[in-house]
C-alpha cells in the first residue's frame, strides 16, 4: 500500500493529506502532532457547530415558552413513528462508524469499508425517510408560507412551530448528506487501503462528524416529535 | 557559478517563487498574511469613502448632499464593510497570520489550506457586499434589525447579509486555526507562561470567533429565510419576536468589539516592552486579562437593548457585569503604564501609535462605563454620544493598535525600513485628526444629536464642521503612510534581522523570513520580554531618516 497512498494528495483539503501514513505535511514535525493538531481541530470545529444549531435550540425554547399550546397542537402533526424509526436508524449507524473506527485501529481493511457502507446506508434511510415527513407536510399545508393552513387555537405561533421544524430538521439533514458524502470518501480511501493502525486520522475525524449530527438529532426528536405524543389518542 | 546579485539576496518567502499563481494558491501563512493586508487595505479605504460622503453630507444641518435614502445606505455600507471586512479580519488576519506561526517557533499554520480557504471565503463575502453596494446598497445600518430587514427594507440586505454569512466563516476558520495553532505548534520550551502576549490575546479573539460567530451566522440565516419565504421568526406580524433578533445579534455583535480590540491589545503588550526597553508589567495579569475580557464579552450583549423594553432586573444585571468588563481592560491600561515607568523610552513610530492607543483607548472604555450606567443609557442612546464612544474603541484603539502593528512588523514583513520622519507625521496627524473628529460628538451626543439622520438641529453645526475637519486630516493621515510605506519597497534601507533590537522568536528569522521561517526548529529557555538581557536599541539613523 506504500506506493499508492502518497497520490491521495489531488483531494482538497485535510482528508488527503491525512489518508497516507507517508503525508507527513511539511509544517508538523512528526506524525503525532499532526494527528492531534487533526483531532483538535475537529473538536473546535464541532464547537462551532454546537454555537450554530444552539442559536435554533435558543429560538426553539423561547418560543415554546411563550406559546405551549400552539407548539403542543402543531407537534400533533409529527409522523411519531417515523421519528422514532429514523432515531433508531441513526443510533445503529453511529454504532457502525464507531465498529469502523475500531477496525481501522486493528487494521482490518474490509470490516472498514463494511461498517462505513453500512452507515453510510443507514443515513440514506434516515434521510429517504425524511423526505417522505416532508412530502406528508406539503401535502397537509404545514410547510410555513402563503399556502400554510393550521387548525388550532393559535395557528400562527404554530407556523411558527413548522419553522423551526423545518429550519432545524433542514439544517440537520444538511449536514447529514455532508455526512454521507464524507463517509464515502474515506470508506473509497479505505478500499484503496490508505489507512493503517498508526495513522488513520480521517476515519476517527469523520467518526466524531457523524455522532454530533446523531447527537443533534438525539435533541431534536424530543423536541419537535414527543412533546404532545401523550396526548394523542 | 552564481552571481554577485543571487549573493546578495537571500532566499525568502518573497523571492522564493513568483507569479499569479504562486500567490493565489499559496499555503504560506506569511503570503496568505500578505493578500490579507492588499485585501483589507482596499475595504479600509472603500469604507473610508462612505465616511468621507458621510461628515460632508453633515457638514451643514440641512440635506443638501444626498437625500435620506440614499444617506441611510450610506452608514449602513460604512458600517457593514469597515466592521466584517476591514476591523474583524484586520490584526488577526494579516499579523496574526504573519506572525503567530513565527512567535512560537513554527514552521507553518497548523492547518495552511484552511488558511487560504479562509481568504477566499473572506474575499467571496466581500464579493456579495460590493454586489450589494453597486446595486443599491442596504439600508439597515449594519445592525439588521428585524423586522425592517426582513419585511419593509427595499434594499439589498440578502446580498449583503450572504456577504456577511460567508465571511463569517472565514473569521471561523481564522480562530479554528489559531487555537489548535497556538496548542500544538509550539517550539519545544515554549511554555504557555513564556508566550509572548500578543499570541494570548489572539487566542482569547480566537476564542470568540469561533463561539460567536457561529450565532451570527445562524441569525443572519434566519433573516434570509424570513425575507425570501415570508415566515416570521422575528415579525411580530407574522408570530414571531423581534427582541429575539435582538438578543441573538448581539450575542454575537457585542463580544465582536472584543475581536476587535483585543488583538489590538496583543499588539501594544509588543510595543511598549520593546520601546520602553522593560520586561512587560505583571506578564501574568496581562495575559490572564484577556481571557477575562473574551469571558466577559459574552455575558454584556443586552446593554445594547436597554430601551429596546426588558426587564429592570435583567438590565441590572446586565449594566453590572458590563461594569466588570472595565476591570480587565483597566489591569491592562495600568500594567502598560506600569511598563513604561522607569522605562528607557525610545519615541519611535510605533510607540507614538502604542501612546495614542492607551490614551484613546482610556476615552473610548470611560465613555462605555457611561453607557452601561442605565439612567445616562436611556439619556444617550442612539446619540452621537454612541458613535464617539466606539469609534474611540473601533478607530481610535482597534485601527492605531493596527497601524502600531504595521510600523513594528513592517521591517521584518518587507526587510525594508520606511523614513521615520514621515511616520512620526502620519502618526500625530491621525491622532490629532482623530480626535478633533470624535470629540466634538461625544459633546453633540450629550446634547441630543441623534445618530443616522442626515438633517440635524442647526445648533450642532459648529460641532459637525470641527468634526469634518478632523475627518479631513484624518484622511491625510491614513494616505500618507499608504505612500511612504510603499514608498520604502523600492528606496527603504535594508532593515536588518532586528532593527528594534527587540525580543521575540520572530526577530531572530531573517528579514523578510525564509518559506520555512527557521533554518532549525528554535529551543526557548527563556521569558518573554527579556530586555534586560538584550542589547539597546540602535540611534535612528540618520539616513533612514530622510525621505
Amino acid at each position: 500500500m506504500s506506493a499508492e497512498s502518497s497520490h491521495g494528495s489531488f483531494i482538497a483539503g485535510n482528508l488527503a493529506s491525512s489518508v497516507s501514513a507517508h503525508a507527513l505535511q511539511h509544517q508538523f514535525a512528526d506524525l503525532e502532532q499532526q494527528r492531534e493538531s487533526s483531532t483538535l481541530g475537529m473538536w473546535v470545529f464541532l464547537i462551532t457547530e454546537v454555537m450554530f444549531f444552539g442559536g435554533m435550540f435558543a429560538v426553539y425554547l423561547i418560543n415554546r415558552a411563550l406559546h405551549p399550546v400552539a407548539f403542543l397542537e402543531a407537534s400533533q402533526h409529527m409522523l411519531f413513528w417515523a421519528g422514532a424509526v429514523n432515531t433508531i436508524v441513526l443510533i445503529c449507524s453511529s454504532l457502525f462508524v464507531a465498529l469502523a473506527v475500531h477496525a481501522a485501529q486493528e487494521g482490518h481493511r474490509k470490516q472498514i469499508v463494511c461498517f462505513l457502507l453500512l452507515a453510510l446506508l443507514l443515513g440514506l434511510v434516515f434521510l429517504g425517510i425524511k423526505g417522505y415527513e416532508y412530502h406528508g407536510h406539503w401535502v397537509e399545508h404545514k410547510v410555513p408560507g402563503p399556502a400554510f393552513q393550521f387548525e388550532g387555537t393559535d395557528p400562527i405561533h404554530s407556523e411558527v412551530f413548522f419553522e423551526l421544524y423545518f429550519v432545524m430538521t433542514g439544517f440537520h439533514a444538511l449536514h447529514m448528506l455532508i455526512g454521507v458524502g464524507l463517509v464515502a470518501a474515506i470508506a473509497w480511501f479505505a478500499w484503496r487501503g490508505h489507512y493503517t493502525p498508526a495513522y488513520h486520522n480521517a476515519v476517527d475525524n469523520v467518526g466524531l462528524y457523524w455522532h454530533f449530527v446523531d447527537i443533534i438529532w438525539i435533541f431534536l426528536f424530543p423536541l419537535l416529535y414527543l412533546i404532545s405524543h401523550k396526548h394523542v389518542p | 557559478m552564481a552571481t554577485a546579485t543571487q549573493v546578495v539576496e537571500k532566499e525568502n518567502y518573497l523571492n522564493v517563487n513568483y507569479g499569479i499563481k504562486s500567490w493565489l494558491l499559496t499555503t504560506d501563512h506569511k503570503r496568505i498574511g500578505l493578500l490579507y493586508l492588499f485585501t483589507i487595505t482596499m475595504f479600509f479605504f472603500l469604507g473610508g469613502f462612505f465616511a468621507l460622503l458621510i461628515r460632508l453630507e453633515l457638514l451643514t444641518p440641512s440635506g443638501d448632499m444626498v437625500q435620506t435614502d440614499i444617506y441611510n445606505r450610506l452608514f449602513t455600507m460604512h458600517g457593514i464593510v469597515m466592521i466584517f471586512l476591514f476591523l474583524i479580519p484586520s490584526i488577526p488576519a494579516v499579523f496574526g497570520n504573519f506572525f503567530i506561526p513565527m512567535m512560537i517557533g513554527a514552521r507553518d499554520m497548523a492547518f495552511p489550506k484552511i488558511n487560504l480557504l479562509s481568504w477566499y471565503l473572506l474575499l467571496g463575502g466581500g464579493a456579495l457586499i460590493l454586489y450589494s453596494i453597486v446595486t443599491g446598497g442596504t439600508d439597515t445600518g449594519w445592525t439588521f434589525y428585524a423586522p425592517f430587514s426582513t419585511q419593509y427594507s427595499n434594499s439589498q440586505v440578502i446580498a449583503a447579509a450572504l456577504g456577511i454569512f460567508v465571511a463569517g466563516f472565514s473569521s471561523i476558520l481564522t480562530g479554528l486555526n489559531f487555537i489548535v495553532t497556538i496548542h500544538r505548534m509550539r517550539a519545544p520550551g515554549l511554555t504557555w507562561v513564556r508566550l509572548p502576549l500578543f499570541i494570548w490575546s489572539n487566542y482569547a479573539t480566537a476564542i470568540i470567533q469561533v463561539l460567536g460567530t457561529p450565532v451570527l451566522a445562524i441569525t443572519l440565516a434566519l433573516v434570509f429565510l424570513e425575507r425570501v419565504f415570508h415566515i416570521g421568526f422575528f415579525n411580530a406580524q407574522l408570530g414571531g419576536d423581534p427582541l429575539l433578533f435582538q438578543h441573538l445579534f448581539w450575542f454575537y455583535s457585542h463580544p465582536a468589539v472584543y475581536i476587535m480590540i483585543l488583538p489590538s491589545m496583543g499588539v501594544i503588550s509588543e510595543v511598549i516592552p520593546c520601546f520602553a526597553r522593560k520586561r512587560i508589567f505583571g506578564y501574568a495579569f496581562v495575559a490572564m486579562s484577556s481571557i477575562a475580557i473574551a469571558v466577559f464579552g459574552f455575558l454584556v450583549w443586552a446593554h445594547h437593548m436597554f430601551v429596546s423594553g426588558m426587564s429592570v432586573y435583567a438590565a441590572l444585571v446586565f449594566s453590572l457585569l458590563s461594569y466588570a468588563v472595565a476591570v480587565p481592560s483597566a489591569v491592562k491600561v495600568f500594567n502598560w503604564t506600569a511598563t513604561m515607568y522607569k522605562g528607557s523610552i525610545h519615541l519611535r513610530t510605533p510607540m507614538l501609535y502604542a501612546l495614542g492607543f492607551i490614551g484613546l483607548f482610556t476615552m473610548g472604555g470611560m465613555t462605555g462605563l457611561f453607557l452601561a450606567c442605565l439612567g445616562i443609557d436611556v439619556h444617550v442612546t442612539d446619540t452621537y454620544f454612541v458613535v464617539a464612544h466606539f469609534h474611540y474603541i473601533m478607530v481610535g484603539g482597534a485601527v492605531m493598535g493596527y497601524m502600531a502593528a504595521l510600523h513594528f512588523w513592517w521591517p521584518k514583513i518587507t526587510g525594508k525600513m520606511y523614513s521615520e520622519v514621515w511616520g512620526k507625521v502620519a502618526a500625530v496627524i491621525i491622532f490629532l485628526g482623530f480626535n478633533l473628529t470624535f470629540f466634538p460628538l461625544f459633546v453633540a451626543g450629550y446634547m441630543g444629536m441623534p445618530r443616522r439622520y442626515h438633517v440635524y438641529a442647526p445648533e450642532f453645526q459648529v460641532l459637525n464642521v470641527f468634526s469634518t475637519a478632523g475627518a479631513s486630516i484624518l484622511g491625510i493621515g491614513y494616505l500618507l503612510p499608504l505612500i511612504y510605506l510603499f514608498w520604502s519597497l523600492r528606496y527603504g534601507k535594508p532593515a536588518g534581522d532586528n532593527p528594534w533590537s527587540a525580543a521575540g522568536l520572530e526577530w531572530t528569522a531573517a528579514s523578510p523570513p525564509p518559506t520555512h521561517n527557521f533554518e532549525e526548529t528554535p529551543v526557548v529557555t527563556w521569558e518573554a520580554y527579556n530586555y534586560h538581557e538584550l542589547p539597546d536599541m540602535p540611534e535612528e539613523d540618520a539616513g533612514v531618516s530622510r525621505i
